[in-house]
């Protein structure tokens, strides 16, 4: 989608024969506000659900494969990265019908070395770019970052927002940054786009309203996937706000017929965690985004208890985190 | 890898409670066959299995229990220090807590509600309240009811069916506070936690006859009410039992307390977080099937949000699992009795007959035991039953206003005054609403929240008196002025 139309897609679902920034604050501050200690009790009811034996063993297997396998380091090595994606391709070689991760999510300069390793996968690499975490940098320097990322090969780019627009105010920046970033995502024709996520970066955000608002904004704007978090900054990725995006893109399905996907990222370490965000995308979004490609965990350490569930699922056995490898 | 997210059951084990095959009356710390040589049948209303047999109790077997009452007043309960009472009180409050899973279980077997909720709620405050009044037992002269309040002597109490475990402990923990002995009648549907309470009395050690449980049905109830030596009668239950009781009671020197029905308003304003709402109306209508006298029975939303909270409201409510109650995974369990799931069925047909609309999410219920799919009803008026009847059960009638004063002038025209919600994001108009409503409890953007520390009961025709609080303590208390 082209920044023309965009925003001239925008200014029909506003009403408004420009796209100022009092439109779009009119519009984001018009949603419905959220209450917070009621977000954060449904969020914990949804968390009480108990999910047992043959539907353990389907959520396992589904959340294994909306693992974007994560390695964010400023340590991170090509030997380490090429690790990675042995793994994300064979998670668990003494069960080999373990399903394999949606996708392997690396820093820019690692795109081409994930992309290699995974040559004849259909698991998708995912970039960081627009000088992730921060965000601080120029748009020219953002906009380089993600080219960079969409040449050598980025089947996804995972974007941050610029908070700092966003907490003063200046939605219509926002607006236009996802835009450009999106349109960087573009390959000539015949050759598939980059998805585009945009992180949000909830934690900086701090109230449910930003976090709703920062959804609203990301999806009017193109944004493909929403996430959480760069798991750089605590809080990451918790289940009341990953339940109010899971709103935010059912609504939007709702007023625009489309569907936007949802990813948490940071801090899901346990199946037990996993389970809860599965109840919560099929009670709050619907089943229709039970499937990778609408909702994705970012995390580098879950696959292993996923693994370990699912062996002790298998045998009837629990084993140790020796059984599975690390990397 | 179909898409679909079935939750295989998760069923909570029963081992952990030993029902007897039958129960005889709680009197002066020891089991007494009942004089009428009657017993009545509880059964599970998830299944209509027997469960075991309750004695009933008759007038010789309530004045056993009322002298063995006053017996321990005068002997020991009445004069004991408050520090010491307290002891017992928390110990009450500590063996509820550690014994919390058993009477859950049982609490579910018996009423039909879901696990989760047993569970998460009934038995969870009943020992928060045991805890809140122990904490007063000593300090009654500060309880700002005046320097030397006294206790009132024998209290008979009986309790609804709904919340058998938790309106126990509501009408037990600040009575025993008080420096009272407490005959208890428990509902005849749901007698089988009151029992085991008995058990926990002896456990603590709590001093025979301070507490009495004399089971049965309503005529062992009267007979609590109206025994000459009781000075003072709680009743929570329907407005026409109340009723009855009053009059009873009218002309005695007995002090009363009545917590009855209700028909709430639950009103949501146009700028109300919406989600969070739809929660609400959900938690306010088919928490515990809607067995609540407090539950937000009539929704009141704001003209203009009508079609897309309803809408949102039935989304939600067709995530609603009803089923077995022992599944942890259960939001609606089953209703308590027969009598009640005709009285429901009965209702709803007056709705549809006085042209409501009405609407239920698919669900399955199961073949045996009693059961009534969440239900709403939209195009309501005022002037319908359904509006106006108390329904108790998980069915919630849609009106729409205008204004504010729209929707308190709505929201009051009932008979009844027991709580009502408010759903906006603007204080001001909170503070004004609350000012506004009559409603002993008013909930801001949440609904059917219980705390010991906040004082419950109703206006009109929903009661009088309060439990919860300080001023629970008052029901339970002669304080100056009075004689």
């Amino acid at each position: 989608m082209s920044a023309t139309t965009a925003t001239a897609r925008a200014r029909e679902l506003l009403g408004v024969s420009s796209l100022t920034n009092r439109a779009l604050t009119g519009w984001l501050h018009g949603l419905p506000g959220v209450d917070q200690v009621g977000a954060d009790a449904r969020a914990a009811a949804l968390g009480t659900r108990s999910i047992k034996t043959s539907s353990k063993a389907w959520a396992i297997d589904l959340a294994i494969s909306m693992i974007d396998l994560t390695t964010l380091e400023g340590a991170d090595t090509v030997g380490k990265v090429r690790s990675l994606c042995a793994k994300a391709a064979q998670p668990d070689l003494r069960f080999p019908d373990t399903p394999r991760v949606a996708a392997v999510c690396v820093y820019n300069d690692m795109v081409g070395i994930a992309k290699e390793a995974l040559e004849g996968t259909d698991i998708n690499v995912a970039a960081v770019s627009t000088a992730f975490p921060s965000g601080r940098a120029s748009m020219k320097v953002k906009l380089l970052d993600t080219k960079d990322a969409v040449d050598a090969g980025a089947d996804e780019i995972d974007m941050v927002i610029d908070r700092g627009a966003f907490l003063s105010g200046d939605y219509r920046k926002v607006f236009d940054e996802i835009v450009a970033v999106k349109a960087a995502c573009e390959r000539p024709e015949g050759q598939e786009n980059a998805h585009l996520k945009v992180i949000m970066e909830t934690g900086e955000l701090v109230t449910y309203d930003n976090v709703r608002r920062a959804s609203w904004l990301s999806m009017l704007a193109g944004a493909d996937f929403i996430k959480t978090s760069t798991g750089k900054i605590q809080p990451a990725a918790t289940l009341p706000v990953t339940m109010l995006m899971l709103e935010a893109v059912r609504d939007w399905r709702e007023l625009t017929g489309d569907m936007v996907g949802v990813k948490p990222a940071g801090g899901i370490k346990t199946t037990k965690d996993a389970m809860k965000y599965l109840v919560t995308v099929n009670e709050v979004a619907g089943e229709d985004w039970l499937d990778p490609d609408w909702f994705r965990f970012g995390a580098s350490s879950l696959l292993g208890d996923l693994q370990l569930q699912r062996q002790k699922l298998t045998t009837g056995v629990y084993t140790g985190t020796n059984d599975v490898t690390i990397d | 890898m179909s898409p679909r997210f079935d939750y295989a059951p998760a069923p909570e084990s029963t081992s952990v409670v030993d029902i007897a095959d039958s129960y005889d009356l709680f009197i002066d710390g020891e089991f007494h066959a009942p004089s009428s040589g009657e017993y009545l049948t509880t059964i599970n209303p998830a299944t209509e299995e027997a469960l075991s047999s309750v004695a009933v109790g008759n007038d010789a077997d309530v004045d056993l229990a009322v002298k063995a009452a006053r017996r321990a007043y005068t002997r020991v309960w009445g004069r004991m220090s408050g520090a010491e009472r307290a002891k017992y009180i928390y110990r009450i409050a500590r063996i509820l807590a550690e014994r919390s899973r058993e009477f859950a279980v049982l609490e579910s077997l018996d009423n039909g509600k879901p696990i989760k909720e047993s569970r998460d709620v009934d038995i969870p405050i009943a020992s928060a309240h045991f805890f809140y009044y122990a904490g007063w037992a000593d300090k009654l002269e500060y309880a700002g009811l005046g320097t030397s309040p006294t206790s009132m002597g024998v209290v008979g109490q009986v309790i609804p069916w709904n919340f058998p475990m938790l309106m126990l402990a509501w009408k037990v923990a600040p009575a025993l506070a008080a420096g009272n002995t407490v005959v208890l009648k428990p509902a005849e549907t749901t007698p089988l936690t009151a029992l085991l309470f008995a058990d926990v009395c002896r456990q603590a050690e709590l001093p025979p006859g301070v507490v009495n449980i004399v089971t049965g049905a309503g005529d062992t109830g009267a007979a609590v009410v109206s025994h000459p030596d009781v000075d003072k009668v709680a009743f929570t239950g329907s407005t026409a039992v109340g009723k009855a009781i009053a009059r009873s009671v009218a002309g005695s020197r007995k002090s009363l307390t009545l917590e009855l029905g209700g028909k709430a308003a639950n009103i949501v304003f146009d700028d109300a977080p919406i989600d969070q709402a739809v929660e609400g109306i959900v938690n306010g209508i088919f928490f515990n099937q809607g067995h609540v006298c407090c539950a937000g029975s009539r929704l009141l939303v704001q003209e203009s949000i009508a079609e897309e909270v309803l809408q949102r409201l039935q989304r939600r409510m067709s995530t609603l699992r009803v089923g077995d109650p022992m599944d942890k995974n259960t939001d609606v369990g089953a209703i308590n009795s027969r009598e009640q799931l005709d009285r429901i069925t009965e209702l709803t047909a007056a709705g549809e007959a006085e042209g409501a609309t009405r609407w239920s999410p698919e669900c399955t219920l199961p073949e045996r035991g009693f059961w009534f799919a969440p239900t709403v009803f939209s195009d309501v008026s005022q002037s319908h039953r359904i509006a106006q009847e108390e329904i108790f059960g998980p069915v919630l009638s849609v009106l729409t206003f205008r204004t504010p004063a729209e929707a308190v002038a709505k929201a009051n025209n009932t008979t009844y005054g027991l709580s009502a919600g408010i759903w906006t994001e603007k204080g001001s108009r909170i503070l004004w609403m609350a000012d506004h409503l009559q409603a002993g409890v008013v909930w801001a953007n949440t609904f059917n929240r219980f705390d010991p520390t906040s004082p419950f009961g109703g206006y009109k025709e929903s009661g009088f008196g309060r439990e919860g609080g300080r001023h629970g303590l008052a029901a339970y208390l002669k304080t100056e002025g009075d004689n």
